[in-house]
């Protein structure tokens, strides 16, 4: 059974169906297999918070789960916020604030940032922070990032 | 960094677990939430040779209110442990303490059984299971047993699990009405492991301190009670003299270790600190 195994992911709203190694992290699933390399892979070990997906609607390490495990899942990246030219919601606000330097960390922040506007109560600067304090930046110094939270949180609906 | 091989088995039972461990030998091994397990799993500290996944099994993701007590099944995440409102209500001890466990994202899918099964020394789950007379409910080959978390914790990182066994649910006493409560930890930064915290339970009868219990973690092998510093507060009314014999008790008792987070001595001061602190704060609150 180290073989590999059939698994159906479901990424972006599209089924993806791949013979894997058991011992494959979702993470190089993505990128490797799938060519989504907007997922970015940091520490390996669910410190750094770069490799951040959503899985079912909720945020999770990629690099902590294996690729049979997200079989029959969905699995969302930073591809389904935007493109280049059609920048997301979310996207617009870190440009916007300047809540980006070299960008390695964005794509995680950005993943976990969907969660928490869709889930959490963000009222204030620490809600907001607690929330973001599972990932690193290295660059910014979170001001503006938590600048780009605040604004997004001030606009959004009710949460679930 | 990247796993080293291994079979992978989908579980569709907790039998089905069970008897996959057993013909695995010792090499098998649970994986839930895997925010504890994949870091260790991904460095090759770990190398099991059958990874037994047990997150399609349905039933497990409950938290049941048992009247005196609760029972969290294997699959209660972290997220749903700290906003259940029953928990919020009757063992506020463990919903303030959630705030402090890991960050959003690992609450999402980290569990509190497979927390207690890691037995860090420096995590919140197994000092509260044992603050909360915790029973850990264990499916084996020969059926189902029961074990008191104080005999289920052995050590740093070992419990008291046979190879082919999984923990299916930890029942948690509800503290009966009334009950103070405190809660404090001390990390480097929010979220990450504490280099120490304290969780005290007292209830008040005729101006006295009864069935007080004293647990810490971070400053020892595994989290623990502190049965001397209990001691020294039943019974009596926790003044301030009091709570400082309370507090030179503790500190005899624990034995902890230095690292490159903090020294001993620091350990054993910041632990009797925090004490001080919520034994304070459970006499107030309590009723």
């Amino acid at each position: 059974m180290t073989d590999p195994v059939s698994i159906t992911v479901h990424v972006n709203g599209t089924a993806h169906t791949r013979r894997v190694e058991p011992r494959l992290l979702l993470s190089d699933f993505l990128r490797h297999e799938l060519g989504l390399t907007g997922t970015h892979v940091g520490c390996e070990h669910g410190v750094c918070g770069a490799c951040t997906v959503l899985i079912d609607g909720r945020s999770a390490r990629s690099c902590l789960t294996l690729a049979v495990m997200a079989d029959g899942q969905d699995i969302e990246t930073v591809e389904a916020q935007g493109t280049q030219e059609d920048l997301g919601r979310i996207q617009r606000a870190f440009r916007d604030h300047h809540a980006l330097q070299c960008g390695f960390c964005t794509p995680g922040f950005l993943m976990t940032i969907a969660d928490m506007l869709r889930h959490h109560p963000l009222e204030n600067d620490e809600q907001i922070r607690e929330a973001l304090s599972g990932n690193l930046c290295r660059c910014t110094g979170y001001q503006n990032i938590v600048a780009a939270v605040r604004e997004l949180a001030s606009e959004r609906g009710p949460i679930e | 960094m990247k796993p080293a091989p291994f079979d992978y088995v989908r579980a569709e039972s907790v039998e089905h677990a069970v008897a996959t461990l057993a013909a695995a030998g010792s090499d098998g091994k649970i994986i839930a939430g895997g925010q504890s397990l994949m870091p260790m799993i991904n460095f090759r500290l770990v190398r099991p040779a059958v990874l037994v996944d047990i997150n399609r099994i349905s039933g497990l993701d409950r938290i049941e209110d048992r009247g005196k007590h609760l029972r969290l099944g294997a699959l209660v995440r972290h997220r749903m442990t700290a906003s259940d409102a029953v928990i919020a209500r009757d063992v506020p001890v463990l919903h303030a303490a959630m705030e402090n466990v890991a960050h959003l994202t690992v609450r999402n899918r980290g569990t509190f059984c497979g927390s207690v099964c890691h037995a860090d020394p420096s995590a919140e789950m197994p000092m509260l299971t044992l603050l909360l007379d915790g029973v850990v409910r264990i499916a084996g080959p020969n059926g189902e047993r029961e074990i008191a978390a104080a005999d289920f914790l052995t050590g740093s990182l070992t419990n008291a699990l046979d190879p082919a066994e999984m923990v299916t649910a930890i029942d948690i006493a509800k503290p009966a009405p009334g009950t103070g409560w405190g809660f404090a930890e001390f990390a480097r930064r929010h979220g990450d492991y504490a280099l120490a915290a304290v969780s005290v339970l007292i209830e008040r009868a005729d101006g006295a301190a009864r069935n007080v219990r004293v647990a810490v973690m971070g400053v020892g092998e595994i989290a623990s009670r502190i049965v001397p510093a209990e001691a020294v507060l039943e019974g009596r009314e926790p003044t301030a003299a009091v709570i400082a014999e309370a507090v030179a008790a503790l500190r005899d008792d624990i034995e902890p270790m230095s690292d490159l987070s903090a020294s001993a001595d620091y350990r054993r001061h910041l632990a009797g600190a925090l004490a001080a602190k919520v034994i304070a704060q459970a006499w107030e609150r309590a009723a």
